[in-house]
């Protein structure tokens, strides 16, 4: 992993405090450089791990530690959500143009997929195993909607996309509504994962196409799953297969540390 | 020392105090790494400074430590109010007191000869850590939990105003330390008084 390693200090925090305190305790007579000195190092993580008394010498066990922790902040946040609030709307004269393109790779590396043969799939815990093509999810009931697309990274913008309500494709296809995941494919391999209430929230959207147009290929074509409830990287584009599961399916980014949950 | 034998902060308080200190310590510095990934005012923290190495990292390290804040900060406001401590260490404040203490602290002539009482100048910049700690709190809640919390959103101006109160509510808060730090150097006893309480 690529976490920063701590310093490596194996401090008797006891020993340590009580040294300090006893330098402290005569600080009117300790030199302005020790001063500043004990200061300074109190500072740093070492100095942290000092005040605390424990020690930071473990990188792989923090970073255990640290992952469980998302792990329990995905569960608080499944507890969060309410699953008739709805992310704002905005007027299509608030749309960002042009739209930031945004992936893993780079915007020469889009990759084109062929409508004509391109099938969706669809397995795991659902009544109908068929494939789907886009004239086929096309003549579905559509809607569109302009939200707000928020990046992990630290900016937001917005855009305008429009499909089949995801709720009503699962209905479609007979999945089962109790399971607990909902996972995604990607023919640019990537891949991830949602919870089944978001799957079902109303602005979850089989997203086919963006500002009135079929979705171009910077934006995910065929097809990406639009959620305004979620941050960017939860939100597949080029999506090939969906499946239904109730083992935990994890995802490109949440496996390297990102938080499953991710979204508000 | 008259002091000596008297408690100046009771156990709970030094505890929080450290804990505290230790959460802010952990928020802002990954909080640095989360703000260089896109560094939307144009400069970028010195990665040495910040922690968890990426984003990623950052972030988990970020939403580990909000908890310590979060709840470390609610029993501190909860056990303050409780003892009645707030209105006795923090009030009254009156901008005559205010101006007076101002002027003794630019003559360098400040009293702090009991350090269980605390000046005027003391009880606003402990009452404004309070303060911007809430709206730390609230910016946060809103940028990791815009669609739960509409009220505090509209609040912070929308999704982005909370980006920026999230940023300037930990500037003022890093300034807080800064000067507090000075004031331990320049009297250092306060720092042993928050170590073993008297």
């Amino acid at each position: 992993m690529m976490i920063k390693p701590p310093p490596r200090l194996a401090i008797d925090g006891d020993a340590v405090l009580k040294e300090a305190v006893s330098r402290i305790s005569h600080a009117s007579r300790i030199s302005e450089p020790a001063r500043r000195d004990f200061l300074r190092r109190s500072l740093t993580l070492g100095g942290l791990s000092m005040l605390t008394g424990c020690t930071l010498v473990d990188e792989a066990s923090i970073d255990t530690a640290l992952m469980r922790i998302s792990r329990m902040n995905d569960d608080v946040q499944g507890w969060l959500f309410d699953p008739k609030r709805l992310a704002p709307t905005y007027p299509d004269s608030m749309i960002t143009r042009p739209f930031p393109f945004n992936a893993y790779y780079s915007e020469s590396e889009v990759r084109q997929i062929e409508e004509g043969s391109y099938r969706l799939e669809v397995t795991g815990l659902v009544a109908d195993k068929r494939k789907w093509a886009l004239p086929e999810l096309r003549a579905m009931p559509q809607i569109d909607q302009v939200t707000r697309h928020i990046c992990v990274e630290g900016w937001s913008a917005i855009g305008k996309w429009g499909g089949v309500p995801f709720a009503s494709f699962l209905r479609r296809v007979g999945a089962d509504l109790s399971a607990k995941y909902v996972g995604f494919k990607c023919a640019d391999d990537y891949f991830t994962s949602i919870d089944m209430p978001t799957a079902l929230h109303p602005q979850t959207v089989l997203a086919l196409t963006y500002d009135g147009q079929p979705l171009p290929p910077r934006y995910g074509f065929p097809m990406k799953l639009r959620m305004p409830t979620k941050l960017g990287y939860k939100n597949p584009k080029h999506i090939q297969a969906i499946f239904v599961t109730n083992t935990y399916p994890g995802g490109y980014w949440e496996d390297q540390g990102y938080n499953w949950f991710g979204g508000s | 020392m008259e002091t000596g034998k008297q408690v100046i902060h009771p156990g709970w308080l030094r505890a929080m105090h450290w804990l505290n200190a230790l959460a802010v310590v952990v928020l802002m510095m990954s909080g640095w790494r989360i703000y260089n990934a896109t560094a939307f005012l144009g400069f970028t923290i010195p990665k040495d400074i910040t922690l968890g190495g990426w984003l990623g990292g950052a972030l988990q390290w970020h939403f580990a430590a909000m908890w310590v804040l979060g709840i470390n900060g609610l029993l501190y406001l909860a056990f303050n109010l409780a003892t009645g401590r707030l209105l006795r260490k923090f009030f009254p404040l009156s901008p005559q007191a205010l101006l007076a203490d101002l002027q003794a602290a630019l003559k360098g002539r400040l009293a702090h000869a009991d350090p269980r009482h605390y000046n005027t100048v003391q009880r606003l910049a402990y009452l404004f850590v309070m303060v911007d700690s809430v709206l730390l709190v609230i910016s946060g809640l809103v940028l990791w939990k815009s669609v739960q919390f509409p009220l505090l959103r509209e609040l912070m101006g929308g999704y982005e105003g909370a980006r920026l109160v999230h940023f300037f509510a930990m500037a003022a808060l890093a300034a807080f330390v800064a000067v507090h730090l000075v004031m331990v150097a320049l009297v250092p006893r306060t720092l042993l008084y928050m170590v073993r309480g008297r």
